[in-house]
């Protein structure tokens, strides 16, 4: 597969090029060639094939029922657990073939971290659903433990609003920072790459906008895939998209041409809200 | 009404507004031209008149197009299309500004000034007035071949205004007497050369709107 022939980018010429980043200085996380999905009859995913580099944010946009969340899921195998689910075509996370029978799921998930669209933390404290992961690894040192719990704090950039309140159960944050204690979480299993499924949609203006300054800064050090309904927010955060219609990309390119001058005529209905 | 039909609806009368704006400078630079050849001091001052009306439409198109934008957070073509729609305002009013300059001129020269007019001046208003019936009609219809025609139109005017310029150079010469009614005179040559610059500028911001890349019309 030729993955450059899929990106706008190198068919600019250098001047067009100057404003963007290319992607050559990435290496590519997840390979995605000819993915198909089924649910029982219905044909979800159609013939996708996508690099995904790392360290970038990679966001997903598309109208309702397009696949977006579905191919988000297909990424850590939590599709499976939908009854029915076929697929054909090959994932490769970091060269690995991981639909093959016999690799790892759990391995996968160690690396994998996931945000839902509703913050999701456990009803137990903010400490303890931070530790929740790194225990079940296996680590009771509770020095160890402290200090995985700060740096994930520090990571998600809520450290400074928790750190008087650690032992308070995590339900009495707000929904905003409980979203980022689901990130620190997240963050805590020390992950490559973090999934997120409209991380934003449940939060307010306010929060959304520290969430997305997380993402600007999480993507230092992980590889980020999100899914999005906020196009506006998919155009700020992200350095390259990919549009999903009826199961297959139509379009995927580095988020500033996609948002500017999109290639396909669908692309560019869809960002103008034509239709979706 | 879904807020898409709202916003095509909104960027139509828009659309509407820039080609009311535009069909007004087309007038007033046909005006001044004709107050000039006439010495028509009354015809003159309504063209500056006139031109005070034309800043408030540009005005009111800049605040429709921001409104807009603040509105609609409007992206690829969309967005394309509300930054042109300034831009052209812009380019328009500025043609306007270049037909005033030509009034203000005859008034200069006053209604005795005994020098004939250049006839150069009536062919590159010409000119310049089938310049902004075609920039109306590349605009309307964002249509890139009728917009890249503009800059070989311009072309057109460049090189009558030099000529006419040498021609006058050589009168000042031989009349040094006359030399602030032909200064006058080839300032109005200047200002249609002008009108026709920002003409051009509209078809580039055209060719923008539908390319989304940037041109120059004048290379």
């Amino acid at each position: 597969m030729s993955i450059n022939m899929q990106l706008h980018v190198d068919n600019r010429n250098a001047n067009q090029l100057s404003s963007v980043d290319t992607s050559l200085d990435h290496n590519i996380v997840y390979d995605t060639e000819d993915l198909n999905l089924w649910y029982g009859n219905t044909h979800a995913l159609k013939s996708i094939t996508l690099p995904i580099y790392e360290k970038q944010v990679t966001a997903i946009i598309g109208p309702s029922g397009c696949g977006k969340s579905t191919y988000l899921k297909t990424l850590n195998r939590m599709v499976e657990l939908v009854p029915g689910v076929r697929t054909s075509g090959v994932i490769k996370y970091r060269g690995q073939s991981i639909l093959d029978r016999s690799f790892k799921v759990e391995e996968l998930r160690t690396k994998v971290g996931m945000v839902f669209q509703k913050p999701n933390p456990f009803p137990k404290s903010i400490y303890d659903n931070i530790a929740y992961g790194p225990r079940i690894h296996g680590i009771k040192n509770k020095k160890i433990l402290d200090e995985i719990v700060e740096k994930s704090l520090r990571g998600a950039y809520i450290w400074d609003e928790v750190k008087d309140r650690l032992k308070e159960n995590a339900y009495g944050l707000s929904g905003g920072q409980q979203q980022r204690i689901c990130i620190a979480r997240c963050l805590a299993i020390e992950p490559d790459v973090i999934l997120m499924d409209e991380p934003t949609s449940a939060l307010d203006p306010k929060s959304t906008l520290k969430v997305e300054e997380l993402i600007e800064k999480l993507k230092q050090d992980y590889s980020i895939i999100i899914v999005t309904h906020n196009m506006q927010q998919a155009a700020r955060i992200s350095d390259k998209t990919a549009f999903f219609l009826n199961g297959e990309v139509i379009e995927y390119a580095d988020t500033n041409f996609l948002f500017s001058t999109p290639k396909d005529r669908r692309t560019e209905d869809y960002i103008t809200g034509r239709f979706g | 009404m879904v807020a898409r039909e709202q916003f095509q609806m909104e960027l139509n009368t828009l659309k509407a507004m820039i080609i009311d704006l535009a069909h007004g400078a087309e007038k007033l630079l046909y005006d001044a031209v004709q107050a000039l050849y006439t010495a028509d001091i009354d015809l003159a001052k309504q063209v500056i008149a006139y031109d005070k009306e034309l800043d408030k439409k540009d005005m009111q198109i800049n605040e429709a197009a921001i409104l807009l934008i603040a509105k609609q957070q409007p992206v690829a073509s969309d967005l394309r299309r509300l930054i042109v729609a300034i831009r052209t305002s812009s380019d328009l009013e500025r043609m306007a500004d270049n037909a005033k300059n030509i009034a203000k001129a005859t008034i200069h020269l006053g209604e005795n000034h005994g020098i004939e007019i250049h006839s150069s001046i009536k062919e590159m208003k010409n000119v310049a007035i089938d310049m902004i019936d075609l920039s109306i009609k590349a605009y309307e219809n964002e249509d890139i071949t009728l917009a890249r025609k503009l800059g070989e139109l311009d072309d057109h005017i460049d090189g009558m205004y030099s000529s006419m310029l040498k021609e006058l150079l050589e009168e000042t010469a031989t009349n040094p007497e006359k030399i602030q009614h032909i200064m006058q005179m080839a300032f109005s040559g200047r200002y249609i050369e002008r009108f026709g610059d920002h003409a051009t500028n509209i078809g580039e911001s055209i060719m923008y709107l539908v390319k989304g890349e940037s041109f120059d019309l004048n290379e």
